[in-house]
This record gives structure tokens, sequence and C-alpha cells, in this order.
């Protein structure tokens, strides 16, 4: 069976499950648009340097989504970041959801589907927020999430509530007896007021491939701060394709810190669309690879409305085969006056093998603005090296002393110690160069 | 401890020192003085082992090592330190860090036990009183934003950390007015001992008055041309360079 029939098929059986659903529609939108523009190639502008198509071009067989029971919590227990005994636990497996693995501590927090959120009181926000990552990808991936949209979740944070736990989320595959393609979903509700920690990992358990389509779309509302923090650090037989849209509906802060340390490919989307004035958004990233490794950030930052603020920094140390490619688009609508938007995209290729791919994209509409970009690649600095080998530092130290030092404003901005530290040890080890 | 015979190197195809022979025993200050481009900095260099530049000739031993044989970080575990004219601003490694990894390497280059963490912190706060800097210029990201008596000032601290038999200082008075320079003097001559040599590079004499040599050479166009004692350095400042070019002609 080929990978569209089979998404057909199952696409069509979960329609005749939920045939009075809300969500109905969205999906069925969604599918059409998967069919007609399909898996996206490089000849698409935004894939231009990706490619995910041959995943789908192979005749794979996909596991059935029944293997996935016969998880253990003990073999999600390696893979726990630190500080999770303190922490609420929303574990995916395969892109959905298990509440037996996961743990929530939080009043605050509330975790549904989003079939039943789309029935309940939380109908008008899913109305709203729902599938409008769309808005900013055109193209076959996001909508085949979008079609499959039944299996996500609705994450709720209580207005007016500060969550007193950091939230961790797992997106596991468990690829041990089959070729698996999962598509985490979520719709995530900071309510007004409201405050939360989220950090989330990728994990594949086993070596057959896998593939992870994940949306994520989360709404901030007036006043709200959003503190998210995405660590990929998943196996070489790994494909993860990324996608958050945060929405700032009110005036907010939300600051996203993406460090993508391996994995065998990884593609980023992240969108903050600011919608009211004054928002705040900080943007980094650190992406260190090696090997055959690819990672990608594709980046939207779109002011909505006068006098928001965005700091972005994204920053890359690429080693060996490695290939990056940062594209950061800036969006400033004409009535969005005094809007402060920066970009900062630094690379050190530290072998004639690795590439970076790095592009500013600046759309300025309004006439009172401050924007600026500013891009570069280069070689570690070799006045730098000597400096400390003078003070009797050996070359694979300093090295690995002046590539920390280069990653470690991106690292600074990682909110919660406990994840600071660990990140930074994941970081530390991998510099440890040949 | 260090003797240089002959020593020529130089950039891509450019000589720059043709035929540098310098002595240094034990407990002697030899200040090198002479105009720009004369080749003190490239000396400096070539000593602490740039790879930009280009041995072509002699030798330069190091307490009976052949210098010229090891890399940058051998030559700083013999105890060869070079205060550098141009300190690089590193971001993100305090100097306290670079420090704790750079006296942990050195001793294990000696095949010394690392410092713990309170002898070195004691070790620190005694060497920060030498040359009056303060735990937060320390913590702050090594050189970057520094005035440039900082940097000095931070150079002599390094220099104190490492405690080095001989101590090579380029240029450390450039850009520093009168009290930064008694202070980064009063660090040096602290280290001043029966034991250890010191090189001073500079293009001024005044330094001088507080680093007070007991050999003065001058440098001119990559060989030295006059030796003396330390009127020779009052001698210089009085007359310029030009009666060095006026003597050789």
């Amino acid at each position: 069976m080929d990978t569209i029939t089979y998404f057909k098929d199952r696409f069509e059986k979960l329609q005749g499950q939920q045939l009075d659903s809300r969500l109905k529609a969205l999906r069925d939108g969604a599918f059409t648009e998967f069919e007609q523009t399909g898996i996206p190639t490089v000849k698409h502008e935004e894939w231009k340097y990706t490619r995910i198509n041959d995943f789908f071009n192979k005749d794979y067989h996909f596991t059935t989504d029944l293997k996935e029971q016969q998880f253990q919590a003990a073999e999600l227990q390696p893979f726990l970041l630190p500080g999770h005994e303190n922490a609420n636990s929303i574990v995916f497996i395969n892109g959905h959801y298990h509440p037996e693995h996961s743990v929530l501590r939080s009043e605050e927090l509330e975790i549904i589907s989003l079939e039943t959120a789309a029935h309940n009181q939380y109908a008008p926000v899913v109305e709203e927020h729902l599938g409008h990552s769309a808005d900013y990808h055109k193209d076959g991936i996001n909508a085949l999430n979008t079609a499959f949209i039944q299996e996500g979740v609705f994450i709720h944070i209580q207005k007016g509530k500060t969550v007193n736990h950091p939230v961790y989320i797992y997106n596991v595959t468990d690829a041990r007896a089959g070729n698996i393609f999962a598509q985490p979903r979520a719709l995530v509700h900071v309510g007004e007021n409201a405050q939360v920690e989220i950090l989330e990992t990728f994990v594949t358990i086993g070596t057959d491939e896998s593939f992870t389509n994940q949306v994520f779309e989360i709404a901030v509302e007036e006043n709200a701060v959003l503190n998210l923090c995405k660590i990929q650090n998943d196996a070489a037989n790994s494909t993860i394709v990324s996608t958050t849209h945060v929405h700032q509906v009110g005036k907010s802060v939300a600051n996203v810190v993406t460090v993508s340390l391996s994995g065998g490919l990884v593609r980023n989307n992240l969108n903050m669309v600011m919608s009211a004035p004054y928002c705040e958004a900080n943007l980094s990233g650190l992406y260190l690879q090696s090997g055959h490794t690819h990672v990608d950030n594709h980046t939207v930052v779109d002011n909505r409305q006068p006098n928001c603020l965005s700091n972005e920094l994204y920053k890359g140390i690429m080693n060996g085969h490695s290939t990056g490619v940062f594209n950061g688009k800036i969006f400033v609508r004409q009535i969005a006056q005094k809007t402060n938007a920066y970009q900062t995209n630094k690379n050190i290729l530290l072998s004639g093998d690795a590439t970076v791919n790095t592009k500013p994209q600046l759309e300025i509409f309004a006439d009172d603005v401050k924007c600026s970009h500013g891009c570069t690649v280069g070689r570690l600095d070799e006045d730098a090296l000597f400096y400390l080998k003078a003070r009797g530092i050996s070359d694979a130290t300093a090295r690995a002393l002046l590539l920390h030092g280069f990653a470690l404003d991106v690292l600074e901005k990682i909110g919660s110690e406990d994840v600071r530290a660990y990140v930074n040890a994941l970081v530390t080890a991998s510099l440890k160069l040949d | 401890m260090l003797q240089i015979k002959g020593l020529r190197a130089g950039i891509e195809d450019r000589e720059i020192l043709k035929g540098i022979n310098l002595d240094i025993k034990p407990g002697e200050v030899h200040a090198i003085m002479g105009p720009n481009g004369s080749g003190k900095s490239t000396l400096a260099s070539v000593l602490a082992g740039k790879e930009d530049y280009e041995v072509t000739g002699g030798s330069v031993t190091f307490e009976g090592k052949d210098l010229l044989e090891l890399a940058p970080e051998e030559r700083a575990g013999e105890g060869i330190f070079l205060s550098f004219q141009y300190p690089v601003e590193i971001p993100g490694l305090s100097t306290t860090n670079f420090m704790k990894t750079a006296v942990n390497e050195i001793r294990k280059y000696r095949g010394q036990e690392e410092l713990d963490a309170v002898s070195f912190l004691k070790k620190m706060k005694e060497k920060m009183a030498l040359v009056e800097i303060d735990q937060s210029m320390l913590s702050r990201s090594l050189n970057e934003g520094f005035s440039g008596g900082e940097k000095k000032r931070n150079e002599i601290f390094q220099m104190a950390m490492l405690e080095p038999r001989l101590a090579i200082l380029d240029e450390t008075d450039s850009g520093l007015d009168i009290d930064a320079i008694r202070i980064v003097a009063n660090g040096v001559n602290k280290l001043r001992t029966p034991e250890n040599g010191i090189l001073v590079i500079t293009h001024y004499q005044r330094l001088l008055d507080y680093i007070i040599p007991d050999f003065v050479h001058v440098l001119y166009n990559g060989r030295i041309v006059k030796s003396g004692t330390k009127e020779l350095a009052y001698e210089l400042e009085e007359r310029g360079y030009d009666f060095i070019k006026s003597e050789l002609a």
C-alpha cells in the first residue's frame, strides 16, 4: 500500500466514526488540501533545502496504532527530563495522548481531547484558534496533521493562575516493530494573566523509521506569559517536522527556546503571531549538528498590531557533513507602527563539508518601525584559539570553550534552572571535539 | 633559562626577524625597545608559538628544551607566559572559568593534581588584590567590553594566576594612563623573583620607570642592534630612535 492510500484509508475509517463532530469541516477541508497539494517537495519555496518527501515515496508499511498499547511506563524512564518528579508530564506515543503515562500535578492545568473541547465550554476557543497555523503553512504536511485532528488534545491553563509545576511534553515514537508516522496535535490555551512553563522533547525508541509531524497551536491571552523550550536530541532514524504556532491575542509575553542537538532530520516551524499591541516575543535557537544530520528552522514573526517587540537569536554550530537552514521572516503590517523587531543568525562551520543556508526575509508595510537583521557564517576565531592555547589550554578544550561561549547566550534564555543545567550538560558533552 | 640564537622568522614570504640573539638568565629583566615595525611583537608571538609565523632559521631553547618544537599550550605548560598587546575578547567565557581551566590544564601538563575549588578561590582572591580587580570583572565575559586598562590588568592577573617562569609583556603599557601603568607594573614587580625571567617589550621608556630592567636591547629592522643597561632606555627617550638609525648608517 502506498502512503497516500494508507492515509486515505485511515482518514475514511475515522470519518465513519465521528460523523457529527464539529471538527468535521476542518479535517475534511484539510484532507482535501492534503490531496491537492501533497507532501511538499524541494520545489516548494518553503522547503527548498529540506527534503521530506523521500520518506513518503518509499513504500512504507506503517504499523497499526495498536502497538502502543503494549508500551510500558518503564520504557520512558531513561528519557525523562530532569525535574520530572516535580513536573506535569504529558505523554504522546505515536502521536496519541496517553493519560496512563501522563502525570497531572497542577490544578490550573486541564487536558482533554480536542473532540471533547470542541463540544463543551471551550468550543469558542477551539473554533477561534484550531487550525490557525494553516494560514502560515500552505502545504500538505500541515494539512495532513489537521486531517487527523480528532486524535489531538486541548490543554487549558486557567486564567489568573501560574502553573506551579512545569509542563513536560514527551513526543514518543515507538519504532521497534515497524515504521511509525506520528502526528501529535495540541491546542494550548493560556488564559488571561496565566503563566506557564512548557518543556517538550522528542524521543524515538527502536530502529525502524520514525516520522513525527507535530502541530502545536498556542493561544496566549492578555497579560499571560508563555515560556516554551523545545529540546530535540533524538535518534538518527528520526525525522521531525515540528510546527509551533504561537498566537498572542492579548498583550502578552512569549519566550520560545529551541535547541536541536541531534536527530536525522529536523524541521522546525515557529510562528509568533502578535495580534495585540504591546506584545513581546523572544525567539532563541541553538542547533549543534554533526554527522549527516539536517536541521531547518523556519521562523515567522507577524506584527499585526502596533508597538510590539520581538527579539530573535539563532545560533548554529555545524560539524561533519551536517546541513543547516535558517529562514527568518518578519512581517510588519501597515497598521503595526512602532514595531521593534530584531533578528540575528550566527553560524560556525567546523568542517569543510558542513553547510548552512541562512535567509532573513523582512516584509515591512509600516513606516515608523525599527527592524534589524544580520546573519554570519564563519569559522572559529583563530586569534581567540591562540589566546586560550597560550594559557596552557589544549586545542580540543580551547575549541570546546569557545564554542560553548558562542552558544551560551542562547542557553541562558532557558528559564528553568534544572532544564538549563540539563541542556548545558548535553551541549558540553557534544562539544567534546576530536 | 632562555637562549635565542640566530632566530629568523616571517609571515608568508616576508622575513621580519633577521637573526635575533638573546640570552635571559633567571632573575633577569630584559627590555626590548624599538620603533614601530621593527619586529618586537613578532618576536613575542614567535616565542609564544603563534602559528601564523614561520620560523626559517635559528633556535630557541628554554630550560634546555627546544621551544620551537612545542605547541603553544605546551610552552605555557613549560612556564612561558605572553601578555598580549591586544587581548582577545571571548564572549560567553568568564575569566574565572578561563583561569580555572588554564590553571588545571597546566597542572595536568606538569603531572600535578587539579586544584580543588577552595584552593582555587583562595588563589584567585590573593591575585585579584595584586592587580586591584574585583570579582564582578572576573565573572564577565573575558575582555568583552573591557577598557584598555582593564584588559591589561586582566592579563597581569592571569600571569599572577599561572605563575610563569618567563613572562613576556608585549606592549603592556600601550594605551594605559599613569595610574593603570603603576598598577600593572606593581603586579609584575611582585612576581619578580630570583628564579623568574621577564622580557618587557615596549615602545616607550616610561614603563621602565616602574619595571626596572637589568638589560635594554634595541630591536631595529629584525635585529638587535644595540644592548645596554637601563641608561640606554633614557638615551632613547631623549634622542629618539633616529640616533640608532644614524649610528647604523
